[in-house]
């Protein structure tokens, strides 16, 4: 027999955690304790070390010292960073707490407006450049004539211009669905819910494999690991 | 003895013959090796005939569009490359900072490519590159280009394309607000998810239960997130007005200073700021499973009536959703993340699905400004609908028709929406 704590500790985790399958139970609420707590506590020393010190004190520091030899360096910008987050804390004094709502909104407004720019670029001109495609024949993007397209890549094109076209009708918000446009958005949510039904089988069998994983570890590393 | 003496000469002689032949020729194989591997000059031997003929360089410039750091090496392809015995095997991009230095290997393309962008210059350093095409028999150098420094530009003119179709929606988002704030009455259609939040906030009411909010597990730098409480707002200020009592968790320390200062806002919009209390909301832990955990644990403890899952979520939303479903809650889920929508429609009464998301915030406020910036997507969606539906006939049209020059064209418009 070889005993082996860490396996061990892993073993009452991954058992507590499955019991709430069964009910809410003691055993699970203490695992539930531990693994908020210790995750918290982990978070707080990573954010502490990969955030406040390698990319503020990192980078701030030396340009402050620079500042200091006459020296005026890119990197005293982190200043503005380093006072947005002292704006943050000061919430705790209930007499200038409202000053936290400043860094706040500079967030959240910043946020908008740089994923403008990603979601239109992935969810919107991406998308339109990929379903441009002749409902005959497919064309390459050098141009010059297309050659004769297959039976199944002609399908293929229709599919992907009635699913998309009826898809952006289903989530156009200005009319309501009703008569043709009302057809067309139903057609929209046929092509959506057979997506996420392929999606859902994709995710299901993804999620087997963790649970394989897990009953690999108390099979193998656990069980025979201790017993032989 | 004289015998012996000619035949140790001879002997002698013939050792060093031999040994010099060796000499020579493993001197040789060593300089080719040199010349082949580590070679820093060109055109300095005559080239073997198995090795393959080299690439020849191109264009080598500063990267264009690009913060810096970054310089574009193109060459035009061996002639070897993809043929005979001497088939390329790969290019590799040498690199010195003194046309007669030393030249170190910055990087490798596979055969058939024909360019390569070194993205770890320094700005404003001169550089030289060559490329050495490699076969399996050796390499072979191009010419050394022109020195090159690489430096940042303040505009990106390859998404030139981007921009404008950015500033067209965004007019049409201005427009909107404007006339919205005119006064004009826009109409929307209804979303059967947002239709359903008073009554799953009433029944939490005639319960007696509290409604449990979750706005994913991302932080404030995502606009799901940024969604989730907009949508909060509206919820928070529905349930002051019923007295019902909500918990939310979050798994991100500014979502909670976020989440809090919108809470307050819609009790005091209400009329009802003494009924605000910070534990309303309450941090985690950044874990996405611990929170998980933790969630689900509140859940069947507290047993919620109604639970709203509204911003960006991954592999716990089934976990959550089907936690919610087991307790009996009336489940108000949404969310853009494509692999987690059909956990949601699957376990929950109501999904906002994509954009219904984004819609909704404006929907329920009925600001102006959200929905002048509503009516202005849907711009947006019209012009798409028009281009795929246009464009896909043009390309079926001149496939039919073989037209170089109407494909051309189509292949010109479609250009414009090659976003990098």
């Amino acid at each position: 027999m070889h005993f082996d704590l860490g396996v061990w500790i892993g073993a009452f985790l991954t058992l507590g955690i499955i019991s709430f399958l069964y009910k809410d139970n003691p055993w699970y609420k203490i695992c539930e304790a531990i693994f908020v707590g210790i995750s918290a506590g982990y978070w707080i020393a990573s954010l502490f070390w990969q955030n406040l010190v390698s990319k503020l004190y990192d980078n701030l520091a030396p340009a402050i010292v620079a500042l200091f030899h006459g020296q005026i360096q890119y990197n005293l910008l982190y200043l503005v960073a380093g006072i947005l987050g002292i704006m943050m804390l000061l919430r705790l004094i209930p007499q200038i707490g409202w000053i936290s709502r400043w860094p706040l909104a500079l967030v959240v407004g910043a946020t908008a407006g740089l994923q403008f720019i990603n979601y239109l670029v992935s969810n919107g001109v991406k998308q339109i450049y990929n379903t441009i495609v002749p409902v005959f024949g497919p064309v390459s993007d050098a141009g010059g004539i297309p050659p004769v397209a297959t039976t199944g890549e002609g399908i293929g094109n229709v599919i992907i211009l009635i699913g998309t076209f009826t898809g952006l009708v289903y989530f156009f918000f200005s009319k309501e669905h009703k008569g043709l446009f009302g057809g067309a958005a139903k057609v929209g949510t046929w092509f959506l819910m057979i997506t996420f039904g392929a999606s859902f089988g994709y995710t299901v069998m993804s999620r087997m494999s963790l649970l394989i994983g897990r009953i690999d570890f108390l099979v193998n590393d656990w069980i025979r690991g201790t017993f032989g | 003895m004289e015998l012996l003496r000619s035949r140790i000469i001879i002997g002698i002689t013939l050792l060093s013959m031999v040994l010099m032949f060796g000499s020579a020729l493993a001197q040789d194989a060593d300089k080719r090796d040199v010349l082949d591997s580590t070679a820093v000059r060109v055109g300095t031997f005559k080239k073997p005939v198995n090795l393959p003929i080299p690439a020849q360089l191109d264009v080598v410039e500063d990267s264009e569009g690009d913060a810096g750091s970054s310089i574009t090496v193109s060459w035009l392809p061996s002639p070897d490359d993809g043929a005979g015995k001497n088939n390329v095997i790969e290019y590799q991009i040498l690199r010195s900072e003194s046309q007669d230095g030393e030249y170190v290997i910055v990087g490798s393309a596979s055969r058939g490519m024909t360019q390569f962008q070194d993205a770890t210059t320094t700005d404003g350093v001169t550089y030289f590159y060559y490329v050495r095409t490699i076969s399996k028999d050796g390499g072979a150098n191009s010419q050394i280009s022109a020195g090159i420094q690489s430096s940042p530009q303040w505009f990106n003119t390859k998404d030139l394309d981007t921009f404008i179709i950015g500033l067209i929606i965004c007019a049409a988002v201005i427009y909107f607000i404007y006339h919205a704030q005119k006064g004009k009455k826009f109409f929307l259609r209804q979303i059967a998810g947002l239709e359903a939040v008073d009554e799953a906030i009433g029944r939490a009411t005639e319960m007696g239960r509290s409604i449990l909010f979750i706005p994913g597990i991302n932080d404030m730098d995502d606009v799901q997130t940024v969604a989730g409480i907009t949508i909060l707002g509206r919820v928070a200020k529905t349930i002051a007005e019923y007295d019902t009592k909500i918990n939310m968790p979050v798994s991100r320390s500014i979502v909670m200073t976020t989440a809090r200062e919108t809470i307050k806002q819609a009790y005091v919009a209400a009329g009802r700021p003494d009924a605000y209390s910070d534990d309303m909301v309450h941090y985690l832990t950044d874990e996405q499973f611990g929170y998980v955990a933790a969630v689900d644990g509140i859940m069947v403890r507290e047993k919620p009536a109604t639970c709203f899952y509204l911003g960006a979520f991954f592999a716990e939303s089934l976990i959550m959703a089907e936690t919610g479903n087991s307790i009996g809650a009336i489940q108000i889920a949404g969310t853009a993340m494509p692999a987690q929508l059909p956990f949601f429609v699957a376990a929950c009464d109501y999904t906002l699905i994509g954009e219904e998301l984004f819609a909704a915030s404006a929907y329920l406020s009925g600001e102006p400004k959200q929905l002048g910036s509503l009516k202005g997507q849907d711009v947006g969606k019209i012009i798409a609908m028009i281009v795929i539906l246009g464009l896909c006939g043009l390309y079926t049209v001149a496939s039919i028709s073989d037209s170089v020059s109407l494909l051309d064209f189509a292949d010109k418009i479609k250009g414009l929406f090659s976003a990098s």
